[in-house]
């Protein structure tokens, strides 16, 4: 299994480093003027939708590409106090969708705790998922607590073979992944006229944009039906963000440079005034607040005067806050624009 | 000039509008078209690209189009079997030409 970068002691396991890197790009200017110039600086949220929880690093995968620096040997974790607070604010809103990430977010001691709580007040719950978590020998009820609870599964699956799948998330990942949807599509999942929604996650294995997101979606429907009779609802294709391990392959690749500008040029007006963050609000494990899952990895907390912590929660201050960027956000923005609900843009 | 190719002259390739805007946009606006969606799929059409790079050999092609296979979704197996569709061709017309030479031989001979 691959070692994350704070075990590997790089450098890059710094936000500030990672930040340093990104804003000394050749050829990339900055993304905020690249934003005033299509008119959309200063960046301002439009309400929240999402209420996107990571509830920590820990993982049971080390995947290639992984924005958080995730892993085994990983401690962050939220505790049960901070997920009440969560679950606090989340009950003086109406906002519609939790969304919980991590690491692989279910080995928190506190996840179906805040699955059960989320339900019960009536939110859309999804859980970004790993799929190899759900054959775990103690998380073997996993699959039904979550098909019980009618959770939204986000399932990683970068592609539909296992060179590809196992080269970016670890050697016999994509037999696991097909064993795991196998038991998803038999308790109902995917499976038409049922309500237990399965939708799959595509990054690219490498230093390139996503495909088309309704022409890959065709391809794997037509593949995972073929090769292993699995159904899912829809695929969503999310680019690679230049971050954490991912970074950090792309200069270790000699990709980087050329990654960046390969962003750059598909820089996209139309996605970028569909970005995610505009509607979302993410938490981390400690309870700060973030724009998105990338500036939190970048220790990027929202703007002052909006709060900076759950425990202060104030929708009135954090709807229409001014969003925070940096050179990172050129992912977002490239082509047909990524999100973690897949393309933004045509 | 130490070599004729230069990877970084692909991105120069609208230098070649200079000359006569008029036919670049008219080719542009072909290639364009050629390359969308229709009969055959982005996908296979890049396949086909990236094999026709393969035969008339041209670098900057092959770069351009790999990246492009893999931007639409194609995976390393697959390009690999449309390179060795155009090494069948490229082979295989040259052995077809053996009949020309057989023919001659034929003409010539006792």
């Amino acid at each position: 299994m691959a070692m994350t970068l704070l075990a590997r002691g790089t450098p890059l396991a710094s936000s500030r480093e990672q930040l340093r890197t990104l804003g000394a790009t050749p050829g990339c200017g900055p993304f905020q003027q690249r934003m005033a110039a299509a008119g959309l600086a200063p960046l301002t949220a439009t309400g929240i939708e999402v209420f996107q929880i990571n509830v920590g690093k820990f993982c049971n995968q080390t995947c290639r590409h992984c924005h958080v620096d995730a892993g085994p040997e990983r401690t962050e974790q939220m505790s049960r106090e901070t997920a009440q607070l969560c679950m606090r604010a989340l009950a003086a809103t109406d906002i519609p969708t939790v969304d919980i990430t991590g690491g692989a977010p279910e080995l928190n001691e506190n996840f179906r705790w805040l699955v059960e709580q989320a339900r019960a007040l009536g939110r859309r719950v999804m859980d970004r998922c790993n799929l190899t978590v759900l054959l775990l020998k103690p998380q073997a009820d996993l699959a039904d607590f979550l098909a019980q609870h009618q959770v939204e599964i986000v399932a990683s699956l970068p592609y539909f073979r296992s060179t590809q799948t196992d080269a970016q998330r670890g050697d016999k990942t994509f037999a696991k992944s097909i064993e795991a949807l196998q038991l998803l599509n038999r308790l109902g999942y995917g499976r038409e006229g049922s309500h237990l929604v399965l939708n799959l996650v595509h990054n690219p294995v490498g230093a390139f944009l996503p495909p088309r997101q309704e022409a890959l979606e065709a391809q794997f429907r037509r593949e995972l039906w073929r090769q292993h009779q699995i159904v899912f609802n829809h695929l969503y294709t999310i680019t690679n963000m230049p971050i954490s391990r991912f970074l950090d392959f792309l200069i270790d690749s000699g990709n980087y440079e050329t990654y960046m500008q390969r962003l750059a040029n598909a820089f996209n007006p139309a996605a970028a005034a569909a970005l995610m963050c505009r509607h979302t609000i993410s938490i981390g494990w400690d309870g700060t607040l973030y724009d998105c899952d990338f500036n939190q990895m970048l220790d990027l907390p929202v703007r002052a005067p909006a709060p900076r912590h759950v425990r202060d929660f104030d929708p009135a201050q954090l709807n229409h806050r001014r969003i925070v960027m940096a050179n990172h956000c050129y992912g977002c923005t490239a082509g047909a624009g990524s999100s973690c609900g897949g393309a933004t843009a045509q | 000039m130490e070599t004729y190719y230069h990877p970084k002259d692909l991105a120069k390739f609208s230098d070649m509008s200079k000359g006569n805007p008029q036919l670049w946009d008219k080719f542009m606006a072909y290639y364009g078209a050629v390359f969308a969606d229709g009969a055959l799929s982005e996908r296979e059409k890049a396949l086909i690209a990236l094999a026709v790079a393969h035969a008339v050999q041209c670098p900057y092609c092959i770069d351009a189009y790999t990246q492009s296979c893999l931007e639409k979704g194609s995976n390393a197996e697959e390009m690999t079997e449309a390179v060795h569709v155009a090494c069948a061709i490229r082979g295989g017309a040259s052995l077809a030409h053996g009949v020309q030479m057989r023919n001659v031989v034929n003409q010539l001979s006792m």
